[in-house]
């Protein structure tokens, strides 16, 4: 290293300030320059791939560490005291002491800091050190080195398997279409693969990358911690620019999978890489409680200062009552005495020093150490722990626990929260024609039902009884489905098969297929001639098969992670088991028979399907049209694509980024409409003929929230046409139809999308999502000129996402509606469940939700968030102003209905069902108090067609505006600003990613751990923890109080008559662990109780266990215990010959039995470990105290406290006095529980007493209390599950009705609506 | 320090399941008792061991103390509950109480007021004429009467009051080590003593506020016998400190006083050095003058009395101090009228609760009166409401 002057050095350092502020960075390759000085290289600037997590070095601990910890002010208060124990007038005893607990506080907290640094860097020394593959120069080849060793500009190689160690601009893969694919569970927690490309137009040269041949300059922006957001291009040396985005970076921590190796180009290292910027730690809330307490230890501090204030005008005045200078006072050391006011100046902070407990420091360590129990417990509940998916609840936010005993409102997603975001293919309508699937539907409906069955019968009889299966009765009664329907939701432990792979269990992917669609589809496939394959059949399917991301990854591909999913599934999945039993010969009727029948059906076989069915095909039309005939004919009909997926599935599995795609797509399978594989630029299907058609993708645009859809553009392998398949919500479709497709179904000439849409809706009301499917054929000219347009789009690097949207919507013109899928996404097991015991827990529910009014409202009865006998208003408004009128009249209404004395006893309640437009009105500011005032008085509230940031707006009005506590829970990115806006963000890890339970305090798998997180969880946290504060701010001031007493008798100078290390001791040790084992452990009510009675939860919202009132009556009590406390042995010892602090022991302590026999009274319930812990600080208490006086001879002067402990327990009298204070001290406070517990009973006490109950009687009291109490609640114990659209109401009926529908039929709506939201087409 | 929060955090989560396996042995060990009363037994044993085959499952631990289920005592509070506890106390505590009022009053205790507070009172001129620089010391007497005989031992106590030996400077004002015969400690008091520390330059032994308040006033106590003869009562002298304080905690620097003590000056108020506080006792000088240990034991209240000395009882059949009339003769030496102060002798037998103090006595009747009547209110309220929680119907 040569020398260089410090000007040089410092103006080095701004230049590489200023390049990596700068908003785009050119990066060129470190290649040209391998081997130069530092300075020469073109990326100095940037910082390498090491990584430093540690907070402190080893030399600067001590006082970065120091510097830290004062930032906390308690610990400022602290050493204040510390510092004035040293200052000469305050005449402390012994300043040294003063310095134990502070240093003590510091040194634990140091030592932490230091072990969790030291972890932090061992973690750090291990990921730097791990071996990576980077391109050297002098070698010609990749050469191995470390993780640290990775600079920007450098060439990257990664394996299969390997771990992406920075981030890369993916320049070359082993695949011939240069994809790669990426897992980024480490990241985000996502489990699908990811595909990333290429940068498409930097000529690399197969199939041998040379990276020296990379000649290009990279621009990129800034770094920055969006994770789904890149911008960069690459200038060629001829000045072409090159655009890429997020879809060819490949970031540090993801995992390479099924691609044999890929090289990049480093474009951001180490602290700059995304996934580095994205670390961002657990949320630190403050929790409510936690505001409360602090507003307490303000009325400490103030407490603290009157009886300062107190002692130092006490003091003046005493001095000031002295004739002369008594004997007993002692002047300065130069013989001078301090004026009156002076020495009363003084004293003021010699009692500062004196009565510092009162402000409990220790409390704040305390309820850290409380919380951490807390957690520790909740993260070991056995019933949060989650089977499938092997997941504990999660505890991120380590500090708001008792916050989940105060929850007044919920707001809740729906997709994925309250269902199980696993979709199912109900339904379709393809032209204008319905295709009802009533045979899927049945088969659902059987699979669903006899798991509860088979639970018991594998207990008993290994082969199940034929008679269960019957599918002969198809109109099976619906009260028995009822009946079973409700025992299997209680019986399922184990849930559905829910590993991570998206659909795994047979009940999702496999499709029964419609008679009448199947003999349309083979219909159309004969009739169209081969070549042309043009039918709106064919051409839905293939929409379906397409139009989709989905990625289809092989069985045999190594991924851990599916064969732990089957391992899993063979195991404990009842599913399973029950497709086991389903393939059994003989254990089933017709409908499966066809699997024994032709059981070594595989793929080359299928090929001849279509003539085999056609040789099936005139007994299907001799046939009658009966069900179980239809169902014969079915299976008769269809062997290979039912077959399909049993043989297929073997080695084909597809991961879809949403379960929607992956459900379509399994529902084209079972039409024989079969994605063999997807790649960057092409598709391959098998056609039902067994034909593989091979589509060549041009483009895909991708799904966004504000299109809401998705397009594919293909090139039609036979036709050679230009095809682009588009998909998405039916509002963002409608609008878009141009010319209707049919041309060759001209004569019939139906509306199809007028039918489309009557279909759609009354898919929404059965609560289905539905999709368009819709196709276009773009013209060779219109395709070249959007490309041009596409292709500079692509390429900006301003705006990019916004022309890259507009080009997308400009091709999505003119569609032609093909069809819609109605997709059934199911209730998750218990949620009606969960939502009743929610709201009988004083929580208010809403649900918001992305889908359509008719759905959730659907969902909403399903899940019993509405009831039927509800009264739900519905709002929907196009203006503000008609919004206005409505909204006073509804509150009108509200209020005269609520104050209408007919309506007192009766239980109904009012819902409140809204879209989003409506609500962005309704939450202007004007209105937003009357609506805030609406929805108070609404038992629950749905809001319906939400966008994210509309949902946390909700929360934080709400919240904001009724004061209350609100909890968040959901578990897709759009909830993550609502979970972030509510006082508790719960998310829930289920298949949408792990973008919602990064951002959440809480993380759970399903939706009803709600109920036990909350109502036992939550209530003994906030119990637990209300309890132990105000014991320890009683515990503080009682102590503190009988030095104040004191002072009465000392002339105010400030002594205290208990040894100063004693007294220490007492908080530091003596009476420091039984309250936070209180916090910790203490169980007023049982989980079962608290489960079985809602109600109870009630206790905690509002002010809950912990008011002023209580904190001012604990603080009463204290100083009542502590008046006792002096003034009992005062009195006792009176005009005796006791010495200061022979006169302290007794009062020390009484003090100890007095504080610790007072938290026995508040022990709820007594553990071995209670036990333990209580007379463990007694004996403790009389062990250091004994041994302390017994070799303290001449230490800690003037407390001289040898052997007073001993001679004091030779006296009788020292027992005496001992057991009467104590008696005196906690006889109110036990007469207070007694008299309450007697006379009027809390319900938690009544709990208490129905605890204690046998489990026969307590159930049957239970019942009896609950029926007593909430009125609409007997039915609950019946434990109803949604009724199945399919079952209750046949589709034909359905169909042909009108809209006047028959789930709202019998109810009171008021007529507010002033647009039929029925038919909500946008225009 | 965004990425660090993660860490710490995840280190908590490390901390919770470590600790976790830490207490599984012991959790394991109370839930083998406990798991039996399950019947549903969540299935543990066959799901685990399956699961466990290749990735070790994240699930809890099916054990009391985890699911907090531990076997737990639920007393509740309600009348009938404690019912028999107030009785047993008001049954315990009355009788206590009687015996200690008893014993109390069985205490014969004779207080006589010596300051000279009236121009009635013979020491009346010696508090007037007080200061510590005279060089004769002024006597006085008080003539008394004992209306009863005390038997047993009798302890002579002086009493002071308005005299804050509590205060805190003063507390402080002493040095332990120095008292304990520590040379250096000798040579060099602490800080606390000062002022009265260091006099003409020599350290002050002992030195400090409270050695140099030392009471210095002599008692002597007369019997005037029925021929109006003046017989001293002979008091002793030992055994009216501590004895841990008088074998262990102080302890004189050397065995020859004189040379131990040379170098130090006597404290300021006093008339001899420390080595001459007891010229007939030559083993109760230096710092184990018991008058002197007694003395640096500081009072807790404002008002207090220290042991003086001590008359013990002659023979079975003559109490030790007969009825009739004394003469307390007192050299007056002592000022605590100028701050209000008031001096005491005290004559007081001693029973095994210590001194004569009613309060006690009456405390414990008082209180187990109390117990016994919440006892009888607790019945009624028993008999009025906990029928009804009894037959578990809930009110409201």
């Amino acid at each position: 290293m040569t020398w260089r002057s410090p000007l040089a050095l410092v103006r080095e350092a701004l230049r590489g300030q200023r390049a990596r502020e700068k908003d785009l960075r050119n990066l060129a390759s470190n290649l040209p320059y391998e081997g130069l000085e530092k300075g020469k290289q073109p990326n100095r600037y940037f910082p390498g791939n090491a990584i430093k997590t540690t907070k402190y070095t080893l030399l600067l601990f001590i006082p970065m560490n120091l510097f830290e910890q004062f930032h906390r002010l308690a610990n400022i208060y602290f050493v204040g005291l510390a510092i004035l124990n040293f200052v000469p007038v305050v005449n402390a005893f012994q300043p040294e002491v003063a310095l134990i607990p502070i240093c003590v506080i510091l040194c634990l907290t140091a030592l932490k800091d230091a072990w969790e640094d030291f972890r932090r860097y061992q973690s750090d020394r291990k990921l730097n050190n791990t071996p990576c593959l980077i391109y050297s120069r002098k070698e010609k080849q990749f050469v191995e080195r470390r993780w640290k060793d990775v600079r920007v500009g450098d060439f990257v190689r990664v394996v299969c398997n390997e771990i992406v160690p920075a981030d890369l601009l993916l320049l070359h893969t082993s695949d011939p279409s240069g994809v790669c694919h990426i897992e980024t569970s480490n990241l985000d927690g996502e489990t699908n693969l990811k595909l990333r490309r290429t940068m498409s137009g930097l000529c690399i040269s197969h199939p041998v990358f040379e990276p020296e041949s990379f000649n290009s300059v990279v621009v990129c922006e800034k770094p920055n911690n969006n994770l789904n957001h890149f911008k960069c291009y690459a200038e060629k040396p001829d000045k072409e620019k090159v655009g890429a985005g997020i879809e060819s970076l490949l970031l540090r921590g993801c995992t390479v999978r099924n691609t044999d190796h890929a090289v990049g180009f480093v474009v951001y290292a180490g602290h700059e890489t995304k996934s580095m910027l994205n670390n961002n730690g657990p949320r630190y809330k403050r929790s409510k409680l936690e505001r409360k307490l602090n507003i307490n230890v303000f009325f400490c501090v103030i407490l603290l200062f009157t009886m300062c204030l107190i002692g130092a005008l006490g003091h003046f005045l005493w001095l000031q009552a002295l004739p002369v200078v008594p004997p007993f006072l002692v002047p300065d050391s130069n013989g001078h005495l301090d004026s009156p006011s002076l020495s009363g100046f003084y004293m003021f902070f010699t009692m500062i020093i004196l009565l510092q407990v009162l402000i409990p420091i220790s409390l704040y360590v305390s309820i850290e150490l409380v919380k951490i129990g807390q957690i520790f417990f909740i993260t070991n509940d056995i019933d949060l722990y989650d089977e499938d998916t092997d997941s504990r609840v999660q505890c991120k936010a380590l500090n708001i626990t008792e916050d989940l005993g105060q929850i007044e409102y919920i707001f809740s997603d729906k997709t994925g929260t309250l269902t199980e975001n696993k979709m199912v293919f109900r339904r379709c309508s393809i032209m204008g024609t319905e295709y009802p699937h009533k045979e899927n539907a049945i088969r659902l409906a059987v699979l669903e039902e006899p798991e509860s069955e088979e639970d018991i019968i594998f207990d008993h009889v290994p082969q199940p009884p034929n008679t269960r299966w019957s599918l002969d009765t198809e109109d099976t009664n619906p009260e028995d489905t009822q009946h079973h329907h409700g025992s299997w939701r209680k019986s399922k432990v184990a849930g559905t098969a829910q590993s991570n792979v998206a659909f795994s269990s047979p009940l999702e992917t496999e499709v029964i297929p419609d008679r009448k669609l199947l003999q349309q589809i083979s219909r159309a496939e004969s009739s169209s001639s081969s070549s042309q394959k043009i039918d709106p059949y064919l051409d839905f399917f293939l929409a379906l098969a397409i139009c989709n991301t989905v990625v289809v990854s092989m069985a045999t591909a190594q991924r851990q992670r599916t064969s732990e999913s089957l391992h899993s599934r063979q195991t404990n999945n009842p599913l399973n088991t029950l497709s086991n039993l389903v393939k059994k010969p003989g254990s089933l009727h017709r409908i499966f028979t066809f699997w024994q029948r032709k059981p070594k059906r595989n793929r080359t076989i299928s090929e001849d399907s279509v003539t085999e069915g056609d040789d099936f095909n005139p007994p299907v039309k001799t046939e009658e049209p009966g069900d179980i005939n239809g169902l014969q004919t079915c299976s008769l009909y269809a062997p290979s694509q039912c077959n399909m997926p049993a043989t297929t599935s073997d080695n084909l599995s597809y991961e879809a980024e949403s379960p929607d795609e992956a459900a379509l797509v399994y529902a084209a399978k079972a039409y024989g409409f079969t994605l063999l594989a997807r790649t960057h630029d092409s598709v391959t299907v098998r056609l039902p003929s067994g034909e593989d058609l091979v589509f060549e993708v041009l483009d895909t645009l991708t799904f966004d929230p504000i299109r809401k859809r998705m397009s594919i553009l293909v090139r039609h392998p036979i036709t050679k046409k230009f095809v682009l398949y588009t998909k998405g919500a039916d509002y963002a479709i409608m609008e878009l139809l141009g010319t209707p497709y049919a041309e060759h179904l001209s004569g019939s000439q139906k509306n199809i999308a007028a039918d489309t849409q009557h279909h759609l809706d009354c898919y929404a009301k059965e609560g289905l999502r539905t999709l368009c499917f819709t196709k276009k054929i773009v013209s060779d000219k219109m395709y070249e000129s959007w490309l041009v347009n596409r292709r500079r789009a692509l390429a900006a690097i301003d705006n990019r996402e916004e022309l890259v949207m507009d080009t997308a919507v400009q091709l999505e013109t003119n569609l032609s509606l093909l069809g819609a899928t109605g997709i059934e996404d199911r209730l998750q097991e218990s949620v009606p469940d969960t939502i009743v015991a929610l709201r009988e827990a004083g929580i208010q529910v809403w649900v918001l939700t992305g889908d359509k009014p008719e759905t959730a409202v659907n969902i909403g009865y399903a899940c019993r968030l509405l009831e039927d006998e509800d009264l739900v208003i519905n709002m929907s408004c196009k203006n503000k102003l008609t919004c206005t009128s409505i909204l006073d009249c509804t509150l009108e209404e509200v209020r005269r209905y609520s104050e209408d004395p007919r309506n007192v006893d009766t239980t109904q309640d009012i819902s409140l069902v809204i879209d989003g437009r409506t609500l962005t009105m309704a939450l202007s500011s004007d209105l937003q108090d009357r609506f805030v005032d609406l929805a108070k008085r609404c038992r629950s509230v749905l809001c319906c067609r939400v966008t994210p940031l509309q949902k946390s707006r909700v929360v934080k009005v709400v919240r904001e505006k009724l004061k209350v506590m609100t909890l968040a829970v959901g578990d897709g990115a759009n909830d993550v600003n609502m979970i972030q806006a509510a006082d508790i963000g719960i998310g829930i890890s289920g298949q949408e990613g792990m973008q919602a339970v990064m951002a959440s305090d809480f993380a759970i798998s399903r939706f009803r751990h709600l109920k036990k997180l909350l109502l036992v969880h939550g209530h003994w946290c906030y119990t637990r923890l209300a309890n132990m504060i105000i014991y320890f701010f009683y515990k503080n001031v009682a102590y503190v109080n009988l030095l104040f007493w004191y002072q009465f008798f000392c002339g105010f100078s400030g002594t205290a008559m208990i040894d100063y290390w004693l007294m220490i001791f007492f908080n530091l040790f003596f009476t420091s662990v039984p309250p936070i084992m209180f916090g910790i452990m203490d169980n007023d009510v049982s989980a079962e109780m608290l489960l079985g009675v809602p109600e109870l939860y009630r206790m905690g919202q509002g002010a809950g266990a912990y008011k002023f009132s209580t904190f001012w009556v604990s603080m009463l009590d204290a100083f009542y215990q502590s008046l006792v406390c002096f003034f009992i042995p005062y009195l006792a010892y009176q005009d005796s010959d006791i010495d200061v602090f022979t006169f302290g022991t007794p009062l020390n302590t009484i003090s100890l039995f007095t504080i610790l026999l007072h938290l026995s009274i508040e022990i709820k319930a007594w553990t071995v470990i209670h036990w333990v812990i209580i007379l463990g600080s007694v004996v403790l208490y009389f062990i250091v105290t004994l041994a302390y006086s017994g070799l303290c001879i001449t230490c800690n002067p003037p407390s001289n406290p040898y052997w007073i402990l001993q001679s004091q327990m030779a006296d009788p009298m020292f027992y005496l006095i001992c057991i009467l204070t104590t008696v005196v001290a906690l006889l109110p406070r036990y007469i207070f529980h007694v008299l309450r517990n007697s006379i009027a009973p809390s319900p938690l006490a009544q709990a208490r007493h129905l605890d204690r109950l046998d489990p026969s009687t307590k159930s049957e009291l239970i019942k009896e209390w609950r029926s007593f109490r909430g009125g609409g609640q007997v039915k609950r114990s019946r434990l109803s599950t949604p009724p199945s659209p399919t079952l209750e109401t046949p589709v034909d009926i359905h169909l042909q009705s009108p809209i006047s529908s028959d789930v709202m039929g019998d109810e009171f709506i008021l007529n507010v609506i002033t647009e039929n939201y029925q038919r909500p087409l946008h225009t | 320090g965004e990425i660090n929060k993660t860490d710490q955090h995840q280190y908590y989560n490390e901390w919770i399941f470590g600790l976790e396996k830490g207490s599984k042995r012991i959790a394991a060990m109370m839930a083998t008792s406990y798991n039996a009363k399950e019947e549903d037994g969540h299935h543990s044993g066959a799901s685990s061991h399956g699961a466990a085959g290749v990735v070790k499952s994240k699930k809890p631990d099916n054990t009391a103390f985890k699911q907090q289920r531990l076997p737990a005592w639920q007393p509740i509070l309600t009348a009938g509950t404690v019912l028999p506890a107030f009785f047993v106390i008001g049954l315990i505590f009355i009788p206590i109480g009687i015996g200690l009022y008893v014993s109390s009053n069985n205490i014969k205790e004779f207080e006589i007021d010596y300051t000279g507070v009236d121009i009635s009172n013979p020491c009346y001129s010696c508090a007037k004429n007080f200061s510590w620089n005279s060089t004769t010391p002024c006597v006085c007497s008080m003539n008394f009467t004992l209306e009863q005989p005390f038997e047993s031992n009798v302890f002579m106590y002086y009493g002071l009051s308005n005299f804050y030996q509590n205060h805190r400077r003063y507390v402080k004002s002493r040095d332990d080590s120095q008292l304990n015969g520590d040379q250096s400690a000798l040579k060099n008091p602490s800080k606390e003593c000062e002022p009265y520390r260091t006099s003409d330059g020599l350290p002050i032994a002992p030195c400090g506020a409270i050695a140099n308040s030392l009471f210095n006033d002599t008692l002597e106590l007369y019997h005037i016998d029925s021929n109006n003869t003046r017989n001293t009562i002979p008091l002793v002298k030992k055994g009216i400190a501590w004895w841990t304080d008088k074998h262990v905690k102080f302890r004189n620097p050397g065995e020859n006083l004189t040379a131990a003590f040379q170098g130090t000056n006597k404290p300021v108020n006093w008339r001899k050095p420390v080595y001459e506080l007891d010229p007939s006792d030559p083993d109760n000088n230096g710092f184990i003058n018991e008058d002197f240990i007694v003395w640096m034991r500081t009072a807790a209240l404002p008002t207090f009395r220290k042991l003086y000395r001590i008359i013990q009882k002659k023979s079975n059949t003559t109490p030790t101090l007969p009825s009739g009339k004394y003469v307390l003769e007192i050299t007056y030496n002592y000022p605590v009228l100028s701050f209000d102060g008031r001096k005491r002798m005290i004559l007081s037998t001693i029973s095994w609760m210590g001194g004569k103090n009613p309060f006690l006595g009456i405390a414990y009747i008082t209180v187990g009166s109390i117990c016994f009547f919440l006892g009888v209110v607790l019945l009624i309220i028993h008999h009025k409401y906990d029928t009804r929680s009894n037959s578990a119907d809930i009110p409201n």
